[in-house]
């Protein structure tokens, strides 16, 4: 056997890595050039506004309330070693706008939109919808990415500023309900402490999240495999591709916002 | 007219089309019929510009399919697809008026409502299918919604892709002679891939055989019983003996 035979894979791999990456970048450049040229379809876009933004709050509230009120008992917990239990506000504040709130949110939305996304316009692929939209003069990228992609840019930074208010409560509930912190000063310490660039950084990293997300549910979905294993496997790459990309994209952000 | 030139179209290792030559005169119906995996959709496809060719030459009407404006190219065309391909989101109706609702042919809702409920009475279904959804609907009614979104526009061509796989011999019966009225009626130049005999003979002037990605034979329906052709023979009789392998 050759003993650079395995160098060989790798190098496969990694050639066919960048060629994917290639792809995405071109498709996503295709779709935003999509949402500025016309025809438009309104009633598509405020579809994809319900599906993405709307019917998303409950599971962003669920996650960030959740996620607020363990955060402020670790800090607590924590925080009492060394005698800084009052710094729980502050850092439950930080915690959430630049980090958690995104993060978990872009996740989320990985999770049920992208795979929604995916499994819905790769099932439109089998089922040869999308030949029947192109053989009625309707561009599939005009259609169906540049209404989802607009609506994601659009309302995940609304529901990545929202987790990030319902968490900082989830962190007040517990901490003025169990901790024993005074309510007003909690909300004073919270509001002092954070700054506009926090506030920013975190919608700005929400609609990178948001574009990620439905960029990769369109990509995946239009380039499915035939039958139901393609749309499986289209539904669980979209959502393994998104997840990666976001956490990779918020390492590159919080560098970009925070980096000394 | 419909004129392919030496059309090749291979997907990797699998050379579908190798040099496949077909006219369709206009205001004909024209039916495709060969095995499956033959290359019959693919060629379909090819017309449309869903699948680019590798090589050779597509002509509507004496201009080149590849150019020119694409979108008034495709209003030309109507097309049934095989399992009907309706969007599952809208109801029947804006399947059916699904280009007068938006685009270049938008036409006021209601103005395309009552095209849509015309368009379902032609094909025969009742106007209270028009605000059901595809999902609640047979796989007979499906087609039909198929086929009255394919003729709404009214196109010059429409194409008909397997349009009785899957249905009853009553139904595919009825399908065969809505398709049959329907372009008689529009004067429309119609293409119709299938396997089902019966459709051939309800719906074609004339009939290609495509087999080993080249037309074997071609001809008028009234000859292809006598065509002499040992492919269309074989597929005429469903004998396993002849030049199609039964095994593929």
């Amino acid at each position: 056997m050759n003993p650079l035979a395995p160098l060989g894979g790798l190098g496969r791999a990694v050639l066919s890595m960048l060629a994917n990456f290639g792809k995405v970048g071109i498709f996503a450049l295709d779709a935003i050039s999509h949402i500025f040229r016309p025809p438009y379809y309104p009633r598509e876009f405020a579809v994809a506004l319900m599906n993405v933004g709307w019917l998303s709050l409950p599971v962003v509230g669920l996650t960030a309330i959740f996620t607020g009120g363990a955060l402020a008992l670790q800090i607590y917990a924590g925080g009492a070693r060394f005698n800084a239990e009052a710094v729980v506000p502050q850092i439950v504040a930080i915690g959430m706008v630049r980090e958690l709130g995104p993060v978990l949110v872009g996740l989320m939305i990985a999770a049920r939109v992208t795979s929604s996304i995916a499994a819905e316009i790769a099932t439109m692929k089998v089922t040869e919808q999308i030949d029947a939209l192109v053989t009625l003069s309707t561009h599939p990228m005009k259609y169906l990415t540049a209404p989802r992609v607009l609506a994601a840019l659009i309302t995940v930074p609304l529901l990545v500023g929202i987790g990030d208010i319902i968490g900082i409560a989830g962190g007040y509930v517990v901490a003025t309900q169990n901790l024993g912190f005074n309510a007003a000063t909690y909300l004073q310490n919270t509001v002092n402490f954070l700054e506009t660039k926090d506030i920013v950084s975190s919608l700005v990293k929400g609609a990178a999240f948001g574009l990620i997300a439905a960029i990769m549910g369109c990509y995946y979905g239009m380039n499915s495999g035939r039958g139901a294993q393609g749309v499986g496997r289209a539904t669980k790459s979209s959502v393994e591709s998104a997840a990666i990309m976001i956490l990779a994209a918020n390492f590159i952000l919080t560098g970009v916002f925070f980096s000394v | 007219m419909i004129r392919m030139e030496n059309v090749a179209k291979a997907f990797g290792d699998n050379q579908v089309l190798q040099s496949m030559s077909l006219e369709i005169p206009k205001g004909t119906s024209m039916v495709i019929i060969g095995g499956s995996g033959t290359g019959k959709s693919v060629a379909l496809k090819c017309i449309l510009g869903l699948i680019k060719p590798d090589s050779g030459m597509i002509y509507v009407n004496g201009k080149d399919a590849a150019k020119g404006d694409r979108d008034k190219f495709l209003a030309r065309f109507g097309m049934l697809f095989q399992g009907a391909a309706l969007f599952d989101s809208l109801p029947v109706w804006q399947n059916v008026s699904f280009r007068l609702l938006r685009g270049p042919l938008k036409r006021p809702a209601e103005y395309a409502r009552e095209i849509a409920i015309e368009k379902l009475r032609r094909v025969g279904l009742k106007s209270d299918v028009a605000d059901r959804f595809p999902s609640e609907l047979s796989g007979g009614m499906q087609k039909r919604v198929g086929l009255a979104r394919a003729i709404a526009a009214e196109p010059e061509i429409i194409f008909f892709d397997e349009p009785t796989t899957g249905l009853d011999p009553i139904m595919s019966g009825v399908i065969n002679d809505l398709i049959r009225e329907i372009v008689t009626e529009m004067g429309a130049t119609a293409m119709t891939i299938t396997h089902d005999m019966s459709s051939v003979r309800a719906i074609a002037d004339n009939v290609a055989m495509l087999h080993g990605g080249v037309i074997q034979w071609t001809g008028p329906v009234s000859q292809m019983d006598a065509s002499g052709d040992p492919y269309v023979e074989q597929f005429i009789s469903g004998s396993a003996e002849g030049p199609i392998e039964a095994v593929r």
